[in-house]
């Protein structure tokens, strides 16, 4: 008897601390709206505003009025979508050559390929800000887009799934029906790798998506900004007035919390498979 | 006998133009990686090295001065040795609560009678697909030295509202929050799936040998988790060292009790236009992040071994 009570004892700690700890992960979105449909000096008080108020509208309508929303977004998407495209398919590519095609020095360069991970972007930021300047590259989106095209984990992330998806089998079938390398990587190897594709897609995207050092270095002009930038701009404009910017925090926040819930079981299955291997 | 012959040649041809064709290919799709890869990281690389020798502006006057960059960076620069002991604090104000936070999720996600799982993984990974700029503008408004929320509860239970943005202990403390916040489910899944890889029979063959949940945790569970912990605790080393965005966001304070390496470095570079020192500071940083990575691996690995 005392021990099923103890059981059921650390069940409830359980459950609590399992709520507990959803509460306090998902209370700063809930915060995000509170403040940005409220006015500021709702929140600048002692008690709080704790509830949504009614000024969302009036509050996007100041922070449209300073930053060009609509355009930010889209550079953001833009961005974001050929990024991701440019990176599943050389990533791809270069993954299959690394497992299943031989050539001479395979092993040896993705060894290097691997290495140069551990690289941080810290250490090639200025003179690849010298490098956008002189190429004239500066507030133009390609200075974004180009250097990250294809990268040294998605080259690691699809050779490893590429191995143990796509039996040599399969390969040696659409040789002997002639196609070329070429073709047995689109219709052969890339229907087979769809899961893998999905995982380093959702993460490329998010990754590109929430990048902030290097864009803010390189794009200065309002009408190229990412999201990201475009938030910092309205922090530095509005200063105090936390009601504008986290107004414009929850409207730049919420399209990708959307994404995240659609695609949450790939997501959250990807980083599983990733981390096992 | 003739057409013998003829066939074998046909086939040797075939499996030679096959090699070939392997070559080309190989190296043609490999291509990519190493074209942009070498414009992007391996020139800027080298280049960094050589501006950090000089006294370099931005209008591109240079000037050769060998390792003075360095020296007045270690022995003449109180400010730099400041953003490292600011990234180093508030590193270990992050990380171990949050790693330890991220085990016990993990532990309890991994227990078979918990109900509603998905749901408490979908939720608890939620603040890792915000953006760092999102969180450090919330966590701001819920910092606030007045009238923030934090200070708010605080005055329910009768503590002095704290300056936070104002104080070294208070500036620290919000931004590791922020990435604890951030980072806190992304290495919960991943203990998860390391759980998830044990296999039961051995915790079983302990019960029977009569040992306890709590040594059952010592004895199998972080043991076997070991090259997973060691994972996380290199990645949250390299990702703490580049803290950036979060001391930007909330400010550095007036005594730059928040000035991280990656943000001096770039104030440096971009607000004070001096590349040459700045690509000094780069290369400190890159040594302080292998150094440190060295010391957390051996650590890790005395730590889950003894």
């Amino acid at each position: 008897m005392n021990q099923v009570g103890e059981k059921k004892l650390s069940k409830i700690i359980l459950y609590v601390f399992m709520l507990v700890s959803a509460l306090l992960s998902v209370f700063p979105f809930y915060w995000m709206f509170v403040v940005g449909s409220n006015t500021t000096s709702a929140i600048n008080k002692f008690p709080p505003a704790i509830i949504p108020g009614s000024n969302f509208i009036s509050n996007s309508m100041a922070v449209f009025d300073k930053i060009p929303f609509l355009q930010v977004l889209w550079n953001s998407i833009f961005i974001s979508i050929v990024v991701t495209v440019s990176v599943l398919f050389f990533c791809s590519l270069a993954g299959f050559a690394f497992s299943k095609l031989n050539f001479k020095g395979r092993d040896g360069l993705f060894i290097f390929v691997i290495a140069t991970m551990m690289i941080p972007p810290q250490l090639s930021l200025i003179p690849n800000f010298m490098i956008m300047t002189n190429l004239g590259w500066i507030d133009d989106l390609k200075a974004v887009i180009v250097p990250a095209a294809v990268n040294a984990f998605g080259v690691f992330w699809m050779r490893q799934y590429i191995s143990s998806a796509v039996p040599y089998e399969l390969i040696e079938a659409g040789r002997i029906d002639g196609c070329s390398n070429f073709r047995i990587f689109l219709n052969i190897v890339i229907p087979a790798v769809r899961p893998g594709l999905a995982t380093l897609g959702i993460f490329t995207f998010m990754a590109t998506w929430n990048d902030f050092l290097w864009p803010l270095v390189v794009l200065k002009d309002s009408s190229v900004h990412t999201l990201q930038i475009a938030l910092r701009t309205l922090n530095d404009v509005y200063n105090t007035d936390y009601s504008l910017i986290l107004t414009g925090t929850f409207l730049a926040t919420l399209p990708i919390l959307l994404v995240f819930i659609i695609f949450s079981r790939q997501f959250i299955s990807g980083l599983t498979e990733g981390a096992i291997k | 006998m003739q057409s013998e012959t003829g066939r074998l040649t046909i086939k040797q041809r075939k499996r030679f133009s096959q090699k070939t064709n392997e070559y080309k290919s190989g190296y043609l799709f490999i291509s990519p990686f190493f074209i942009l890869f070498g414009v992007f990281g391996v020139f800027p690389l080298v280049f960094t090295l050589y501006i950090s020798f000089h006294q370099w502006d931005i209008l591109g006057t240079t000037e050769f001065i060998g390792m003075t960059n360095y020296l007045s960076l270690i022995t003449n620069d109180p400010l730099f040795w400041k953003s490292v002991g600011n990234t180093f604090s508030i590193w270990a104000l992050s990380t171990i609560p949050q790693l330890i936070a991220a085990l016990l999720i993990a532990f309890f996600l991994n227990q078979a009678f918990l109900k509603y799982k998905s749901f408490f993984r979908l939720s608890i990974f939620m603040p890792n697909v915000t953006s760092v700029v999102a969180v450090a503008l919330v966590f701001s408004v819920i910092f606030g030295s007045q009238y923030g929320l934090v200070n708010y509860v605080l005055s329910l239970i009768g503590v002095e509202a704290i300056n936070w943005s104002g104080s070294y202990f208070g500036t620290h403390v919000a931004i590791a929050t922020m990435v604890m916040w951030r980072w806190i489910g992304y290495n919960a899944i991943i203990y998860l799936a390391g759980l998830q890889g044990i296999s039961k029979d051995l915790y079983e063959a302990a019960t029977i040998d009569g040992a306890n949940k709590l040594q059952q945790l010592w004895s199998i569970t972080i043991p076997m988790l070991r090259p997973i912990i060691i994972f996380t605790v290199v990645q949250s080393t390299i990702g703490g060292m580049q803290l950036f965005a979060e001391p930007l966001l909330f400010g550095q304070g007036s005594q730059y009790q928040g000035l991280t390496m990656t943000l001096y470095l770039y104030q440096e570079a971009f607000n004070r236009f001096s590349f040459g020192y700045a690509a000094a500071i780069a290369w400190m940083l890159f040594f302080i992040i292998i150094i440190f990575s060295l010391i957390n691996l051996f650590l890790t690995r005395k730590i889950s071994s003894a």
